[in-house]
């Protein structure tokens, strides 16, 4: 795999072709768990893994599924690995398995996976296949924590509660201190849809903003057409 | 025409592959679930010792707690529809203390699972709210590990608490006229785990001695 590559894959999974804000798929999961910030980045971190694993798997036996019945052989292989992530947190990884183990068995259910695998993992090796699906799960990661992060502050005036389960000693940011009355809407359903819709507005403002300043420039030279995508590489992977 | 590509061979071609990936994924699940088994039982063994010790002193008794439970049948005054255990609490031989498994159905999204522990005096030892889906940051404060006083938290109160002293009606959140503290705007859990935890408590005092006398393992007759 070329760093080329490698930068196209980074930068399609972490804002282009963000699962969250432009694919819009795994919705689902996304607005049920992003009620505090903890939770939604936990169940991103154990969906990057289910991700990474699944494209290298579909990846390596692409050449033995039969094109007929490959929808069924995916959801297959995605199942029983999610199967084997949740029993091994739970018997290896206990006091993580503690926060996560709730959320493992929704990723089964989060479309974002299959679509991966379909429309990368069965036309490409293993090794960048698995970059996918890393990156993939790292753009949905930074969502997530925002969309957690914006409903959490809303809603309880906290951040990071319930980060103690995770990192003893550790306690929750009383961002408006104890007396903040609380905005239940922003952590109910609602909430989700509310906030991921601003979300998905500034992303497309932005993306318009970056298409006019690439509009503006001198036309790059015709081996590099990637130039205006690196500029703007860095606050992508920055937040 | 070449029979090789007839819809019947390759029917039964791609079934025998689908099933052949069935076998081979589920061979990897059974081994899975196999290796881990005896890791995950102890954590669940570990786990239900750290949830005892929290409502109910480990000094204050010196039997197999986890070994010294009865069953009871269906008891749906304390949300336990399908039966519960009871853990038995002794020091020297002599009854120390009562942990049951109780459940409000009443909160504001589906079942909270509790233990409360109750001493043979009647008091309190404490709560534990141990399953509940209680609104994120808002009524999930009678869990300790949510709750945002952690000096002071909510599930705390009821360790001061005594059957005798505080008749059934006060078995509720002040703003019903009762006896406990709640947070202000998430009434309905506090409210329901307070109730919960009311009749969890006399369905022990009601059953004291026959559920000490009852042989470990056993079920209570009732």
């Amino acid at each position: 795999m070329s760093p080329q590559q490698f930068r196209e894959i980074a930068w399609n999974g972490l804002w282009k072709q963000n699962t969250g804000l432009a694919q819009l798929l795994g919705l689902c999961p996304i607005l049920a768990v992003s009620t505090s910030m903890v939770n939604a980045v936990s169940l991103g971190l154990a969906t990057i893994l289910v991700m990474a694993l699944s494209n290298l798997a579909v990846s390596a036996l692409r050449n033995f599924i039969p094109y007929e019945i490959r929808i069924p052989v995916f959801i297959l292989i995605i199942a029983a690995l999610t199967t084997v992530v949740d029993l091994s947190f739970n018997a290896f990884f206990h006091d993580l398995y503690l926060v996560l183990g709730i959320f493992i068995p929704l990723i089964v259910t989060n479309c974002i996976v299959l679509a991966r695998v379909e429309a990368y993992a069965a036309k490409n090796d293993p090794l960048t296949s698995t970059v996918d699906g890393i990156m993939m799960g790292i753009g949905l990661v930074w969502v997530l924590a925002v969309l957690g992060g914006m409903r959490e502050l809303l809603g309880a005036g906290t951040l990071f509660s319930g980060i103690e389960m995770i990192l003893p000693g550790a306690s929750a940011w009383n961002v408006f201190g104890d007396d903040y009355p609380g905005f239940l809407i922003a952590i109910l359903p609602p909430g989700a849809f509310f906030a991921l819709g601003v979300l998905i507005a500034a992303f497309n403002a932005i993306n318009v903003r970056l298409a006019a300043r690439a509009r503006r420039r001198p036309p790059p030279a015709p081996t590099r057409t990637a130039e205006p995508e690196e500029d703007s590489a860095e606050p992508a992977a920055a937040s | 025409m070449s029979a090789r590509y007839s819809a019947t061979r390759t029917s039964l071609r791609t079934g025998a592959i689908m099933l052949l990936f069935t076998l081979v994924f589920t061979a990897l699940m059974a081994t899975t679930w196999d290796v881990t088994r005896p890791a995950i039982e102890a954590s669940a063994q570990e786990a239900q010792r750290r949830l005892i010790d929290e409502v109910l002193p480990p000094g204050s008794y010196d039997n197999d707690l986890l070994a010294d439970v009865v069953r009871f049948g269906p008891a749906p005054q304390i949300g336990m529809d399908d039966g519960g255990r009871v853990w038995r609490a002794r020091k020297g031989g002599e009854p120390v203390a009562l942990v049951v498994e109780g459940a409000a159905t009443d909160g504001y999204a589906g079942r909270i699972a509790l233990v409360v522990a109750v001493n043979t005096n009647g008091l309190l030892s404490g709560v534990r709210v141990t399953q509940h889906k209680e609104t994120p940051g808002l009524g999930d404060y009678i869990d300790p590990k949510k709750d945002r006083r952690k000096d002071l938290p909510w599930i705390g109160q009821f360790a001061v608490a005594t059957w005798k002293d505080v008749n059934t009606a006060e078995w509720t959140v002040r703003k019903d006229g009762g006896t406990f503290g709640y947070r202000t705007g998430a009434t309905i859990s506090a409210r329901a785990v307070v109730r919960a935890a009311g009749r969890s408590t006399a369905f022990v005092v009601e059953r004291m001695d026959a559920l000490f006398a009852a042989p470990a393992g056993g079920v209570l007759g009732e």
